[in-house]
């Protein structure tokens, strides 16, 4: 069975918070084609004050996702403060009283985070948000496990429809939030929400990953 | 970009100290420093009257904290939705033990926080109900108001709840006097010119020389259409046809009338185009109940203004009329 611990397992969080970090301007530069501008800066202060708790804290995973989503829910508002706030704190509700994360763990982990983002927001898929990320990544995965690939290689499959599902919100026309005012004019930009969406759930393969072959080699 | 600013990301905190310095005889900070709350609130079996939202829009929306005003605000960063845990201090700060308005404007964010905001109150036997303004006309169609942005009306909202409040009302009716204040505005806005958030650097959007975007939102929100710039006679009829074509008001109906800068344009020019606004609208048989001209809610350095009609009945008129102690003018 492939898995890894929940313990120690908090810096998967960090290096999510690092790539939003190195990633401010950027989400910046593309909200401000139909949004605000401020996409990036308030991420990267959200993800920066959480990485600042979570560092050099030992924490499990299901910790630090909870330091990170109280402190998106507390302190950074907007609209992004309360989506990626529930989210992670049903990240780590999920997976609080698991030692260990598997594959199954793993993918009620997302859906408990899609839907609690569900809950609050009225987006659906299609509507040019994070969504249009979130659920193709998830369907990816739980696709992967369900043609019994390897937790490894169904990681790989919800970062490939993450970026697809991202790259597609380009042809979309936005119909909720700021952006949606435009109408047709929010086609062929990325949404900002759906790109800082892809950068987070590939950090989070990639941590997934890098623990998965951990385990791997200290069982073998 | 030449501002006065010190560091880009404390804006807001450094906007809040000096007005709570400037302001300390009506206003105090509150327990969560993205409050703020007046002096004299709660007051025990007064319905709390409270709103929030993102900052940039100075005096709006802590400049209304006050006397027959607001009870409680909760700050957001620029432009950004504050937190569902600022709405909730707000709320604390307000709870005189008889409920609590949340008069807010349309936007997603501030949808989402209120909403959680709610259900935290909920948990400790504080109701708060709620009221979303949607006036401003350009944002969607009359068949979607409940699309619609909200913009200047929302300061008639507070001004008529925070009246009807003050003279002991019941939390549903204070709630149904909001309501009725925000249904009866209608507003637009015209841009000349774009706005910057001091840590993004540049501009959000772009509005070329010479021309003017109709129907722009408080955050740059894109208008219904691009047009050469016009005379301001000619722009302040556009306006009022705008407003007026959407709100079916029968001649002889009294109205307030609010005219505010967006941030960037001289008072003076509010004036003239208020001049032209004042004979359109008596030209369309309202009368003119009370005007307001200045700069009431603003969009950081944007140029342009706004237009709000509101429409008024005895008891609006009346609760209008109630005097407010708060920092901004009114």
């Amino acid at each position: 069975m492939q898995q890894f611990d929940n313990a120690s397992a908090g810096d998967i969080v960090l290096s999510i918070a690092d790539r939003i970090i190195e990633n401010r301007a950027y989400l910046s530069e593309i909200d401000g084609k139909i949004g605000d501008g401020d996409h990036g800066v308030n991420m990267a202060k959200g993800f920066g004050m959480a990485a600042e708790r979570i560092r050099g804290n030992d924490m499990s995973l299901a910790t630090a996702f909870d330091t990170l989503g109280t402190v998106l829910m507390t302190e950074i508002g907007g609209s992004m403060g309360p989506l990626y706030g529930v989210m992670f704190t049903q990240f780590a509700e999920t997976i609080e009283k698991s030692s260990s994360i598997d594959a199954r763990t793993f993918s009620a982990m997302l859906t408990s985070g899609l839907d609690g983002i569900q809950a609050i927001g009225s987006a659906k898929v299609g509507d040019k948000t994070l969504l249009d990320t979130l659920v193709p990544a998830i369907e990816a995965f739980d696709g992967a496990n369900a043609d019994g690939k390897p937790f490894p290689e169904a990681l790989d499959a919800l970062v490939v429809a993450a970026e697809k599902g991202r790259d597609g919100t380009k042809d979309l026309v936005a119909r909720i939030g700021r952006a949606s005012r435009l109408g047709e004019r929010s086609l062929g930009v990325l949404d900002a929400g759906a790109t800082s969406c892809a950068l987070i759930l590939k950090a989070l393969a990639l941590g997934a990953k890098e623990k998965l072959q951990q385990s791997a080699t200290a069982s073998d | 970009m030449q501002r006065f600013i010190n560091n880009p990301d404390e804006v807001v905190e450094d906007t809040v100290k000096g007005f709570v310095k400037a302001h300390a005889d009506i206003v105090r900070l509150g327990s969560n420093p993205r409050v703020i709350a007046a002096r004299h609130a709660p007051v025990s079996g007064k319905v709390g009257v409270i709103t929030g939202g993102g900052s940039g829009h100075e005096p709006a929306f802590i400049g209304y904290t006050g006397r027959n005003m607001l009870d409680a605000v909760a700050v957001g960063e620029l432009f950004s939705s504050p937190t569902a845990k600022s709405f909730l201090d707000a709320a604390r700060e307000a709870n005189g033990g008889k409920g609590v308005v949340c008069l807010y404007g349309n936007y997603a964010g501030d949808n989402m926080n209120v909403k959680m905001a709610v259900k935290l109150a909920a948990k400790e036997d504080i109701t708060i109900a709620t009221v979303v303004a949607n006036d401003d006309v350009c944002s969607a169609g009359p068949d979607e108001r409940e699309k619609r942005r909200g913009v200047a009306g929302e300061i008639f909202m507070w001004k008529c709840a925070g009246a009807k409040a003050q003279q002991g009302a019941s939390l549903e009716d204070v709630q149904a006097t909001a309501q009725r204040a925000i249904d009866n505005c209608r507003s637009i806005g015209v841009g000349l010119g774009p706005c910057t958030l001091p840590a993004v650097g540049h501009p959000n959007f772009l509005i070329e020389p010479g021309t003017m975007e109709v129907g722009i939102g408080h955050h740059g929100e894109p208008g219904v259409r691009v047009e050469p710039l016009k005379s301001a006679v000619e722009i302040a009829q556009q306006m009022v046809r705008i407003v007026l074509d959407d709100h079916d008001l029968a001649a002889g109906t009294e109205v307030a009338v609010l005219v505010s800068g967006l941030g960037a344009t001289p008072v003076n020019e509010l004036y003239i185009l208020h001049d032209t606004i004042e004979q359109e609208i008596t030209g369309r048989g309202l009368a003119i109940y009370k005007t307001y001209i200045g700069n009431y809610f603003t969009s950081l350095e944007m140029v342009g203004a706004t237009l709000t009609v509101m429409a008024l009945d005895a008891e609006l008129k009346r609760l209008l009329d109630v005097d407010v102690d708060c920092p901004a003018r009114l």
